[in-house]
């Protein structure tokens, strides 16, 4: 376990005022946003898995400010903060937690699973290790095509320990592909500490036989990340070489929401809370002048509504109708037609997808109609239980 | 028209489509250098470079993996993995990313990768490496399924798989390979998902065979017309995911009476999903119980006689229509 007071002090430079504002704008947006969530999953109007991101801000916000707009950006099940980062529009993401059409996935993938397209953010994902392949996939497609993007791909210290971390490392660095790998270790795999799951516990240097090379950034410190990565995407676009950076940090909540962290000390989270990347950021900033603490209150108030207009729209945004369950399944076209393709067993084959009719049924989907919070719908009897995952 | 053997007809395709279109690129073990453990892609590499076509370390789920990926992106990846028994290694990669990935990111994305690998029993390679999984494939939504038997159909859908935007499991045949066909010349020449082939018409029972199993019905059916003065309608669907589900019930309900032969094992196969799929819409139109013929109940067993007996062969076809026909229902 690394020591909090071990680890070095605020980086000496800031960045420009405007650049320092942006980065703690986005830091309070992602912790504000989070919270928010928090309390909405308490209220029920968040379902499945919630995994919250409080403590890892200034790794998200250093290293995707260190992307270009052309540059890809993929992530894991705890990635609001990533698609908010890259710029998704609060109202979508927090739609997307609810379960709404207005959702950035329609509501298809919910909290483990946001995407948007337009901001090259490729995705959460619910499978740890699943999204390396992928990440070396785009960076294939970038290289493929000649074009000068690079692909940013994040993981667990967790995830490191799967097969596709080596195979990945192995076919990246084999194919000088333009790819940095961040592993945003904040030292536990759910309930198992970094000691616990892997006999490397310098991370960085777990690419190296594979021919990646390690850097590793103060993952609290949004400049020391912003730098870091910044160098990494440069070897990675420039000399067409991998990089694996390990962002050192911490999360302060649990897992997801169902944690009650008996695997670590209240003590151990006070330490590192000592070192709250946003409360530091802001200080520093206040302290150099750049920003004065009514501007930073003001800041904070602000995201603070901004949030409440998102929870707003998501609350208004209906839910999905029975008629989209099987949508976007596959791409219909000349060989794949409609309904039919998905589900042989209708009484009239090749029903169009206008003329499905499942809208006339609803009535009846007495649990369709209790899931929407139908007035009229039976009481559930068994409600399913919530686990840790 | 030329005649060539399916192996050519597969190599055929993938040049033409290469040819044609210059997001096509192949990736998997041994593919060039090597030509290809059945040398499916023998001189692709040196004809397109290595650019295009790619020998992959021996990752199966991270070949998938990058595929998916360069897919979203816009490459149109082709995938070699050299038998279905390895592609277990990438069921991650392909059930719970390249079949969701569209569907659970509402539509922004599309998945245009086809993954091809040979299956089937018959060269003694014992339980890892000659089982017939189109079912495993078969159940999973937002993947497109294809099981071509002639060298004609391993062109045609070749060609259709790579210009589709789905994800698409192309499921070769080991035995297949060697196997001569007529296939047209045209390079435009393309077989539809969704289209079964009637190989040959009858009017006393409908045999659907899948994959090297229509050309064991199709056998069975001259026996039968020889020695039993039985007309059976041997149909091969090509693909599974779409289903022509329409030209098996047409043909049952002339018919009456179904047999499915197919080399995979019995439990949750393809034939326990089409006799379900033709007792819920054609009931009332058979005369006999759906009879299935399959692969025994075993991982497969190297002794030549044992593995002999462990996938489906005419006499057993035979015995399921003579079944049909007894049954007085
Ligand atoms: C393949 C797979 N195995 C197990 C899980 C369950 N699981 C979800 S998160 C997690 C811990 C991952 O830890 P890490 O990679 O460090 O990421 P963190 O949660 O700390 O951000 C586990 C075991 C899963 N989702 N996928
Ligand atoms: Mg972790």
């Amino acid at each position: 376990m690394a020591d909090p007071a071990e680890a070095r002090t605020p980086s000496a430079s800031l960045p420009d005022p405007d650049v320092a504002r942006d980065w703690l704008a986005t830091m309070t947006l992602i912790r504000r946003f989070e919270e928010r969530a928090g309390e909405m999953y308490a209220k029920a109007k968040v379902g499945g898995f919630l995994h919250l991101a409080i403590g890892e801000e200034a790794t998200i916000v250093g290293s995707t400010r260190a992307l270009r707009d052309q540059d890809y950006l993929i992530s894991t099940y705890r990635s609001h903060g990533h698609t908010l980062a890259r710029g998704s529009d609060p109202n979508h993401v927090m739609a997307e937690l609810f379960g709404r059409v207005d959702g950035l996935c329609k509501g298809r993938g919910g909290s483990m699973h946001m995407f948007d397209l337009d901001k090259r953010f490729m995705g959460g994902y619910g499978i740890v290790g699943g999204n390396l392949p992928l990440a070396a996939g785009f960076a294939l497609a970038s290289d493929y095509n000649g074009l000068d993007e690079a692909t940013l791909c994040q993981f667990g210290d967790g995830a490191s320990n799967q097969g596709t971390f080596g195979e990945t490392m192995n076919l990246a660095a084999l194919w000088s592909l333009p790819v940095v790998f961040m592993i945003t270790n904040n030292q536990f795999g759910m309930g198992t500490a970094l000691e616990r799951h892997s006999a490397m516990t310098d991370l960085l240097r777990k690419g190296e036989g594979f021919g990646v090379p390690g850097m590793r950034c103060d993952g609290m410190d949004v400049q020391d990340t912003y730098d870091v990565t910044t160098e990494a995407l440069r070897v990675a676009r420039e000399e067409r070489k991998p990089v694996l950076v390990e962002a050192l940090t911490y999360r302060f909540r649990g897992h997801s929401m169902a944690d009650p962290e008996e695997y670590r000390t209240k003590e151990q989270v006070d330490e590192w809370r000592k070192r709250d990347p946003l409360a530091v950021f802001g200080d520093q900033l206040v302290d150099a002048a750049i920003m004065s603490a009514e501007e930073r209150e003001t800041l904070d108030r602000e995201t603070i509504e901004r949030i409440d207009a998102a929870v707003a729209f998501a609350d208004a945004s209906p839910h999905p109708a029975p008629n989209e369950l099987y949508d976007d399944i596959y791409v219909l076209g000349e060989q794949v037609r409609g309904w039919y393709s998905v589900d042989e067993r209708t009484s009239t084959p090749h029903r169009g997808e206008d003329e499905r009719g499942m809208d006339e049924n609803l009535p009846g989907h007495t649990e369709y109609e209790r899931a929407m919070g139908h007035p009229d719908a039976p009481t559930p009897t068994d409600d399913a239980q919530r686990s840790d995952d | 028209m030329a005649v060539m053997r399916y192996r050519e007809a597969l190599n055929a395709a993938l040049r033409e489509e290469l040819q044609r279109d210059e997001s096509v690129m192949l990736m998997g073990e041994d593919i060039g250098v090597f030509n290809g453990a059945f040398k499916v892609t023998a001189g692709l590499m040196e004809e397109f470079g290595e650019k295009r076509v790619r020998d992959t370390p021996i990752s199966e789920n991270t070949i998938v993996g990058m595929g998916v990926g360069a897919a979203m992106t816009g490459l149109r990846p082709v995938v070699e993995l050299m038998t279905i028994n390895f592609s277990l290694l990438a069921m991650d990669q392909i059930v719970n990313h390249a079949a969701s990935i569209r569907y659970m990111f509402g539509g922004q994305v599309k998945v245009p990768l086809v993954v091809r690998m040979p299956q089937g029993a018959g060269h003694q390679l014992g339980p890892t490496h000659s089982h017939s999984w189109e079912a495993l494939f078969l159940h999973v939504p937002g993947l497109l399924v294809a099981v071509p038997t002639t060298a004609a159909d391993a062109k045609g859908l070749l060609k259709s798989a790579i210009r589709d935007d789905n994800p698409v499991i192309f499921i070769e045949h080991e035995y297949l390979y060697g196997q001569r066909g007529e296939v047209p010349d045209d390079e435009d020449f393309t077989v539809r998902f969704g289209e079964a082939a009637i190989r040959r018409e009858g009017s006393d029972v409908t045999i659907v065979g899948i994959s090297r199993m229509a050309l064991t019905a199709a056998r069975a059916a001259e026996t039968l017309s020889e020695k039993h003065g039985i007309e059976a309608e041997v149909i091969d669907p090509r693909t599974l995911r779409p289903l022509d589900l329409d030209t098996i019930l047409a043909s049952v309900r002339k018919t009456n009476r179904c047999v499915i032969v197919e080399e995979g094992w019995p439990h949750g196969g393809v034939g326990a999903n089409l006799a379900a799929l033709i007792s819920e819409q054609a009931f009332d139109d058979l005369d006999a119980p759906i009879q299935r013929v399959t692969g025994a109940d075993v991982p497969m067993p190297y002794s030549k006689p044992l593995e002999q007996l462990a996938f489906p062969h005419e006499p057993q076809v035979i015995d399921a229509v003579l079944a049909t026909t007894k049954s007085r229902y």
